[in-house]
């Protein structure tokens, strides 16, 4: 019991942290000082905190353009995403690569990349590796949104992984939204149709409630391994912001406001404390002990930014060729 | 270093073994590796002697490019086999997007190290879509390396240096080179991946030349010999990155540079050759360049004369660069005539042995 508990505080934690770091630089953004596309995750957590949850250290990432949930509850820098962010020498990419292109090798996140559906079959290159050189214990997990769905290269690559029997953890995140196209104008059928066609196993979660998603995603794993095979795992969410950027963009109209409002209702963050709450889990005691950790990491975060140099004009030149 | 005549598809081929059996990081992927027809002969034994580092594979060249990008991070080394250059454009957002730029953007952390083998499929009709040269293409993005052989020797020496190399190599391969013949050494050995290689001195005329062309430019060397008129040849055998010294050097030696391109003349890499040579010696050199017609590859025998630089295109430049006038001389006739029946008689296929089907 006490160990469950120790799990619902830990994913209460983790979804508090992401959405107080987005938060924040929904909230500086406005300073110009991070001069580069961001797409927040606010919303969309739960997700991202209940993968991270059950991969190993050994296990390698894959993301896309909304990569910051993916990248903070995989544990890698909130130093150098800032510092990367304004451009930094100190950033995770060296001020090369920007919000959409955070990694960590040191984390086994491998690559973040914003030409949708690019990264999937890099992922699925990630797996071939770990098969030629039988490397058993590891999956790679490939995050990828319903937009990504739709691309060509996403069904090439689903369809290599299963030929081969590569161990590849598919989390669509569906925010029903490519920019302000909804799924509507996208598809007749549903997406998880060509997971069946393909012959990939597939599993559904609430991307909004972290326990279902954590249990489903458990599972997912388990048959992974158990078969040595690619699996997929279809999540619902909803994201509150503007595609791109800091703000809300209600004033657009493509979304029905009622649509929003019964989303916020289902926030991962709040439906879950909520929960703990009453389950006498965590009080609001503890709540403000977690955010006052959270925010320390962010002030410390943010200096480390602003402290660190840019990096030299005449490197721009440099690195175009590895030796 | 023992020696002897293997052909430009043996050779790769060779080197592609040779490579793989000493490292088992690395492995190929092609559509037909492992099929009958062995891409021309290239993957020849391969797929029995490392079955499970050699992948046929499904029609998918996009996530095909992105997999063994994805293996590269993982620190093996793949080499990639379209068999006609037009299939790459498939996959080209993989190439472009992440290949060339994973070492730049992760501020050299990523290395991806890949060979993408291509293969020019001139000749027998094979249209507009199977038989373009687009070195030109890939060269414009930094961050590739472009590698463009011309005969065995230098195939075998090229691939095992581009499977090497820490970065993503475009290899182009002319068809019409696979069945050419060189001294070849046994041993597995490196060249450089470095732009030019001067090939025959001289201090009349520069040509500057690539894969099939080149071989064209050292059968005029021998023919103006006759006349005394002295080529300098320099092989253009990576045109990524592009450095261009040596044809400086020569065209303030020799004032005359000709420029043979093995794809479309219009924004080719004679054009870039051109600027940056222009760039250092101003106008003081005559100049001339060749490459294909700028439309689209016709197929029928009769559409596709005069389409393609050949040997008699290459006479004409150098007599006017020159200033030599040898068209009345009667020796230089009979030379002329035994090139026009063989231009004539060879117009869509590479040799006489070359009976189609594809």
């Amino acid at each position: 019991m006490e160990r469950l508990n120790l799990l619902k505080r830990k994913l209460y934690f983790e979804i508090l942290r992401i959405r107080k770091i987005e938060e924040k630089l929904s909230e500086i953004y406005k300073y110009q000082k991070i001069r580069c596309p961001m797409h927040l995750s606010i919303g969309q957590e739960a997700i991202a905190v209940s993968v991270s949850n059950n991969l190993r250290q050994n296990d390698q990432i894959v993301s896309n353009h909304r990569n910051h949930a993916h990248y903070i509850a995989r544990g890698c820098s909130i130093k150098k995403m800032f510092a990367e962010m304004y451009g930094k020498k100190t950033g995770s990419n060296g001020g090369r690569g920007g919000s959409m292109n955070l990694f960590s090798k040191e984390k086994n996140f491998i690559l973040s990349s914003p030409i949708v559906g690019n990264s999937i079959p890099v992922g699925v290159g990630l797996a071939l590796e770990k098969k030629i050189k039988n490397k058993k214990k590891n999956l790679i997990c490939i995050y990828l949104g319903d937009g990504a769905t739709e691309e060509g290269v996403f069904y090439e690559s689903l369809n290599f992984a299963k030929l081969h029997g590569l161990k590849c953890l598919f989390v669509i995140e569906n925010n029903y939204y490519s920019v302000y196209t909804p799924l509507k104008y996208r598809r007749k059928s549903g997406i998880g149709e060509v997971f069946n066609l393909l012959k990939v196993k597939s599993f559904n979660a609430d991307g909004n409630n972290v326990l279902e998603a954590d249990s489903v995603i458990k599972q997912a794993i388990k048959y992974i391994h158990k078969n040595n095979q690619p699996t997929m795992v279809f999540l619902n969410t909803y994201r509150w912001l503007e595609h791109c950027g800091p703000n809300i963009d209600d004033q657009l109209n493509y979304r029905p406001l009622k649509e929003g409002k019964t989303w916020k209702k289902k926030c991962p963050l709040e439906t879950l404390e909520k929960k703990l709450i009453k389950e006498k889990i965590i009080n609001l005691n503890k709540k403000s002990l977690y955010l006052n950790k959270i925010k320390k990491e962010i002030n410390e975060a943010i200096k480390f930014a602003e402290k660190s140099l840019f990096p030299e004009n005449n490197s721009a030149k440099e690195k175009i060729y590895a030796k | 270093m023992k020696v002897r005549n293997l052909s430009f598809a043996n050779a790769i081929n060779e080197s592609i073994f040779q490579c793989m059996k000493k490292d088992n990081n690395i492995f190929v992927m092609g559509e037909g590796v492992g099929d009958p027809k062995e891409i021309f002969g290239t993957t020849r034994v391969l797929s029995k002697k490392f079955k499970n580092r050699v992948y046929d594979m499904p029609l998918s060249e996009l996530a095909a490019t992105g997999i063994i990008i994805g293996c590269s991070l993982n620190n093996l080394r793949a080499i990639l086999i379209h068999q006609r250059v037009d299939f790459s454009l498939l996959s080209l957002d993989q190439i472009i997007n992440l290949a060339a730029k994973l070492h730049y953007m992760s501020n050299g952390v990523h290395k991806v190290p890949i060979v993408i083998r291509m293969i020019v499929g001139r000749g027998w009709g094979q249209s507009a879509q199977h038989s373009q040269s687009l070195e030109v293409l890939y060269s414009h993005i930094p961050g590739l390396k472009v590698v463009i052989p011309s005969n065995a020797y230098e195939a075998k020496g090229l691939m095992s240096s581009a499977i090497y190399d820490n970065n993503p190599v475009i290899f182009i391969e002319h068809r019409w080179l696979h069945d050419t013949y060189s001294n070849v050494p046994i041993k597995n050995y490196k060249l450089k991946l470095t732009s030019t290689h001067l090939l025959t001195r001289g201090n009349d005329i520069t040509i500057v030349a690539s894969s099939l062309l080149t071989t064209y430019a050292l059968t005029i060397y021998q023919l103006f010999k006759l006349f005394n008129i002295n080529v300098e040849i320099i092989n253009l055998r990576v045109t990524k990155p592009l450095e261009v010294n040596d044809i400086i050097k020569s065209v303030k030696k020799t004032k005359r540079l000709l420029l043979l391109d093995p794809g479309m003349t219009e924004y080719g890499i004679s054009s870039e050759i051109i600027a940056k040579v222009y760039e250092k010696l101003n106008n003081k050199f005559q100049l001339s360049r060749l490459g294909t017609k700028n439309f689209p590859t016709p197929v029928s025998k009769s559409l596709i004369k005069n389409y393609y630089p050949d040997i008699l295109k290459i006479i004409d430049a150098v007599l006017i660069l020159t200033n030599r006038d040898l068209k009345k001389n009667k020796k230089f006739q009979t030379e002329l005539k035994k090139i026009k029946i063989n231009l004539n008689r060879y117009i869509d296929v590479p040799n006489k042995n070359f009976k189609g089907p594809f």
